[in-house]
Parts: C-alpha cells; sequence; structure tokens
C-alpha cells in the first residue's frame, strides 16, 4: 500500500519536470527539424503507395535504365522499375525493422542495467565481462555471424540487431543505476522488505527514465545504419522490396557506366534519415540535459 | 621504480582483463559458427544429398564430436596458428586470413594517416573558435559525416570522384605489380568514407578536450603569468587536451574494422571484411570465425597499446582505479 502511494506521489512530482522537456523539445530548432525529416519518411512509409505515380514493383524493361525525364522524375533501374517511387516506398521495411529492433534493445538492455546495476558483485562482473566480449567486435560483424547462422529474414535482422544493442543500453541503464542506488528511497524500500525486483523495476526504473529516453533515441539512428548495411550486403530486408540498401546492393555494380540515378537518389534517402533521427536525439539529449 | 612497478600491475590487469574478453569471444564465434548452424554437412551439402554422405562429411570436418572437445581442439588450433580448413577452398585458412589482414591495414593506414592530424586540427580549430560559425561547421559537419552509413558516403563519393569527375578509380584493385604510390592512388576513394567516420569521432573529442583544458585554471595561471598565447596553447593545453582523443583513435579500430566489412565489398578489396563477407555468403565457417576472432585480438591489441600509451602520458591515471 505505501509503495503505491510513494510511486505516485513520484509521478505528481515528477510531471513537472517531464512537461519542463517536452515544451524545451518544442523550441528546440534541431529537435524540430529532425522530427520532420523522420515524420516524412512515416508518411511516405504508410501512405506512399498512395502518391507514389507507378508502381514500385513493376518492371517494364523496354523503358530499363532511363535517365530522369519528365515521365521518371529520377529515371528508372535496371529492370525499369521507377526509381522515384520505390525511393518513396522503400522507407517502409526499414522505418518497422530498425524501430522494432531498437524497442527489443531498450527492454532488454533497461533489464540486465537494473540487474547488474542493482545487483552488482558477482552478478554484475559476470555480466559485465560478457557484454564487453560482445562489445568487442562491431555490431555488423556481430550480426553477420549470427544471421548467417540463423538465416536470413526481418524477424532475424530484428532479434539480431536488438541483442547486439542491449549491452550498450545496459551499460548507460546500470550507470544510472548505480548512483540511484545510494539514494534514500531506495534504502527505503529496502527497509519495507520490498521484493529487489519491486524496488529495481518500481522504484529505481521511473527515476532512470531519462537516460533510457536518451539513448534510445540514439540507437534508433545506430539502428537505422546497421538495418541499412546487412541490407546493402544481402543479409537484412529481402528482395523484392523496395528498401533503399538493397536497392542500391543491386545497382552500384553499374555505376560505373554512369549510370547514376539508380544509386544516388536511395543513397541521399538513407543519409537523410539518418541525419533527421541523429537531429531529433541530438534534441532530446539536449531537453534531458539542459 | 614505484612507478615502473604501478605501470606493470597496471598493464598485468589490462592484459588478463583482454584475455578474459577474447576467450567469451571465442565462445560466442564458436556457438555463432559452430553450434547455432545445426548440421554443418546438412548445411554444405543441401537438402537432398544422402544421410550418410552427411554423416561422413560431419565425420570429416569432425563436427560430430562433443562440443567440448570441438572448441579445445579449434581454440588450440588457432593459438598456434592452424585455424582450420576452409569448406570452400578446401586449403588452410591461415594464409587467406593472414593475406587480407595486411591488405586491410593498408587501407585502415591510409584512412588513418589522412584522419588522425586532420581530425584532431579540426576539433582544435573548432574549440579555439568555439560558438562561432566556424565551430558550428566543424561540429555540425563532423557529426553529420559520422553517422552516415560507410556505404552511402561511399556512394555519393565513389558518383562525384569516379564517375562524375573521373579523378580516382572506383575500384581498388590495382594493377598487378602496382608500385606504392599506384596503390596509394587506388587507396584513396576507399578511404574516404572511413575517413569521414572516423574525422567526426575524433574532432569531436579533440574539441571537448580543448575545450576543458583552455578552461582550466592552470591554463589560466599560464596566461596570467604572461606566457605567448602560443606557448600556452602548444605546452598546456594541447597536451592535455589530446589525451582523451588518444583513447577515441584507439577504440575507433573496431568500428573501423566494421566500416572495413563494408567498404572492402563495395570496393572489391580483397581484405580481411571482404573476406569475412565472402565467407558469410558462402557459410564458410572455418573463415568466417577466424576472420572475426582476428578482428577481436587486433581490437583487444589496439585497446591495450592505447591504454599503455595513455597510461604513460598521464601519470593520474596509473595510480587510480582502472574504471
Amino acid at each position: 500500500m505505501s509503495a503505491v502511494q510513494t510511486t505516485s506521489q513520484d509521478d505528481t512530482r515528477k510531471r513537472g519536470p517531464l512537461a519542463e522537456v517536452f515544451f524545451s523539445l518544442l523550441r528546440s530548432r534541431t529537435f524540430l527539424v529532425g522530427l520532420a525529416i523522420v515524420l516524412f519518411w512515416v508518411a511516405c512509409a504508410l501512405f506512399g503507395e498512395r502518391f507514389a505515380p507507378y508502381d514500385p514493383l513493376a518492371d517494364d524493361i523496354i523503358n530499363a535504365l532511363a535517365p530522369p525525364s519528365r515521365e521518371h522524375w529520377f529515371g528508372t533501374d535496371q529492370i525499369g522499375r521507377d526509381v522515384f517511387s520505390r525511393v518513396i516506398v522503400g522507407s517502409r521495411d526499414i522505418l518497422t525493422v530498425a524501430p522494432l529492433a531498437t524497442l527489443l534493445a531498450t527492454v532488454a538492455g533497461t533489464a540486465l542495467g537494473l540487474l547488474t546495476g542493482y545487483f552488482r558483485g558477482i552478478v554484475d562482473d559476470v555480466v559485465s565481462r560478457i557484454l564487453e566480449a560482445f562489445m568487442a567486435i562491431p555490431v555488423v560483424i556481430v550480426a553477420l555471424l549470427a544471421i548467417v547462422a540463423l538465416g536470413t529474414s526481418k524477424t532475424t535482422v530484428i532479434i539480431v540487431i536488438g541483442l547486439s544493442f542491449a549491452p550498450i543500453i545496459a551499460r548507460t541503464v546500470r550507470s544510472a543505476v548505480l548512483a540511484e542506488r545510494e539514494l534514500d528511497y531506495v534504502a527505503a524500500a529496502q527497509l519495507r522488505h520490498e521484493s529487489a525486483l519491486h524496488t529495481m523495476f518500481v522504484e529505481i526504473l521511473p527515476n532512470v527514465i531519462p537516460p533510457i529516453l536518451v539513448e534510445t533515441t540514439v540507437r534508433l539512428g545506430y539502428a537505422i545504419f546497421a538495418v541499412a548495411t546487412l541490407s546493402f550486403m544481402g543479409f537484412g530486408i529481402q528482395p523484392p522490396s523496395p528498401d533503399w540498401g538493397l536497392s542500391i546492393s543491386s545497382n552500384y555494380g553499374m555505376i560505373g557506366g554512369g549510370f547514376w540515378w539508380t544509386v544516388l537518389f536511395d543513397a541521399l534517402a538513407i543519409a537523410s534519415l539518418v541525419i533527421g533521427v541523429n537531429l531529433a536525439a541530438d534534441g532530446v539529449h539536449g531537453a534531458f540535459n539542459d | 621504480m614505484q612507478g615502473v612497478l604501478a605501470i606493470l600491475s597496471f598493464f598485468a590487469r589490462r592484459v588478463s582483463l583482454s584475455l578474459i574478453t577474447l576467450f567469451l569471444l571465442s565462445i560466442m564465434v564458436f556457438l555463432g559458427g559452430q553450434v547455432l548452424p545445426g548440421n554443418v554437412g546438412r548445411a554444405i551439402l543441401g537438402p537432398f544429398a544422402d544421410q550418410r554422405a552427411v554423416d561422413a562429411l560431419n565425420h570429416t570436418l569432425g563436427v560430430d564430436r562433443p562440443l567440448l572437445v570441438q572448441y579445445w581442439s579449434w581454440i588450440s588450433n588457432f593459438v598456434q596458428g592452424d585455424m582450420g580448413t576452409s569448406y570452400i577452398f578446401r586449403s588452410p585458412v591461415a594464409p587467406f586470413v593472414i593475406d587480407a589482414l595486411g591488405n586491410s591495414m593498408k587501407l585502415a593506414a591510409v584512412a588513418f594517416v589522412l584522419v588522425v592530424p586532420i581530425g584532431i586540427l579540426g576539433g582544435v580549430i573548432a574549440a579555439l573558435n568555439l560558438n562561432r560559425p566556424l565551430d558550428r561547421i566543424i561540429s555540425l559537419g563532423g557529426l553529420s559525416v559520422t553517422v552516415l552509413p560507410e556505404f552511402v558516403t561511399g556512394i555519393i563519393l565513389i558518383l562525384i570522384f569516379g564517375v562524375w569527375l573521373r579523378w580516382l578509380p572506383i575500384s581498388a584493385a590495382w594493377p598487378r605489380n602496382a608500385g606504392f604510390f599506384t596503390q596509394l592512388y587506388y587507396l584513396i576513394l576507399p578511404s574516404l568514407p572511413l575517413f569521414l567516420v572516423l574525422f567526426g569521432y575524433i574532432a569531436r573529442m579533440a574539441r571537448s578536450g580543448m575545450i576543458e583544458a583552455l578552461d582550466s585554471d592552470y591554463t589560466r595561471t599560464a596566461v596570467l603569468k604572461g606566457l605567448p598565447w602560443r606557448t600556452v596553447i602548444w605546452r598546456h593545453v594541447l597536451r592535455n587536451a589530446l589525451l582523451p582523443t588518444i583513447t577515441v583513435i584507439a577504440t575507433q579500430t573496431g568500428y573501423l574494422i566494421g566500416g572495413l566489412v563494408v567498404i572492402e565489398t563495395l570496393f572489391r578489396y580483397q581484405g580481411i571484411g571482404s573476406l569475412i563477407f565472402t565467407a558469410a555468403r558462402g557459410k564458410d565457417f572455418p573463415m568466417l570465425e577466424s576472420g572475426i576472432l582476428t578482428i577481436g585480438i587486433v581490437y583487444a591489441v589496439a585497446t591495450l597499446a592505447a591504454d599503455f600509451l595513455y597510461s604513460v602520458l598521464n601519470p593520474r591515471i596509473r595510480l587510480g582505479s582502472d574504471q
């Protein structure tokens, strides 16, 4: 009973600062520009097919590799598919896979970080060493190994990237928890003989939300980076999806011949999405640390 | 004497931590390469092969032994330089890995030689022009190129310098018997995407190190006792400002290698990255495992070297905790 009261009091006390963060986000130009770019691509992912001039999957061999023109604004690819339509619809898969992977990473990483930060001692030592080993090789390579072993599918990509990012989030959460667990409210909960799980998830967790939110937005940028890279290498999103990384991978072999439009617009699309997410993340970071 | 002992014990602790990390990494690689894929013989021969042929192949490859035995024979051979036999090439893996590592180091060296001085210079210039337009351009520009996937910057650079301007070759495969400068010429374009990714990190670290050092008491003292600005910057500020940058540069080796996988694929360059990529494509697990473990070792050595350099340059760290 007493626990319920403490948390609800905590909530009312926290509403002030959270609202402040919200308003400072609205005032942050970096955040708003980033958000606008991201929302643009989200809109394309949701409604792209309605305003794309052509079917992104329909080939038209006679008009293959046509340069940009009034009929095909961004030209056509090697089997005559309209590049403009493909770029618009191409945001769909990456905007499903990357956020889901980030969500998984956040949930798993938060749980791990709470456990290691709260219990310290042997649990912390063992888990931290394992996480360190995990982080000693680049995510793309961990993912490559896991995907080759498990077989390629969207679910595998989500799980692999989610689990590869979990240690990084765990590290952030752990250091926040280490600071929190010394505070009086944790001691109070322990004196009330609350269970460790209750103390971790009900008492400490609400107080470490800000670093988790910041880390999550940053990770989303990296998740998009990783998914795009894996798709480019053929281990991520699979054909016939009009995914950007995948399109670049199937067309870049020909750019020596001057067919720049088959890859340039996809590359710019990825660049804009990644920069948009990072601008937004930068804004969130700023809002929480002002 | 005490100082030397302190460095030695610090270093011994670091080495043992790295060894633990490498051990855990080897277990993960082993699990990924030899346990998760399930039936290796079936994976190689395909779903329609005869069961007896699959069993025979599994026996030849030794994958029908208990896991502990398999792990031990794999890792003890690896330590002795025997990385196993490639499933695809039917010949020892080690020469492939060593050749590829050499090639990757060439590419990485070109990127590093370019990015370390320019990145530090960029960070220093940004810090000396704090909050002025030049700082904004360097910081925001650095941040933007750092977050872009290497294949995206790679494609854009290929289009600009290889296709439109025709200044640089779009493939890193140089002609046979090419001399040093020809190789260098072929490596410039592939190293640029890596340069861009690293530039942002290094410049950011150098900038924040500079800002902190400029703001410190010792800098104020140096200025107030009448030293020329140039001396203050060179003798007092830079020395302290660049220490954290060294660590960042070493930790970036990990990311650099991740980037190499993509860049080497994009530019058709025979390095460790494209070796791993090809092995992954062909499900050549011995090659894949050795490649990844080699990368882990390179990363561990680079981190150790950075720690060592850092502790020698900064006496404060030696006696403190290793956190």
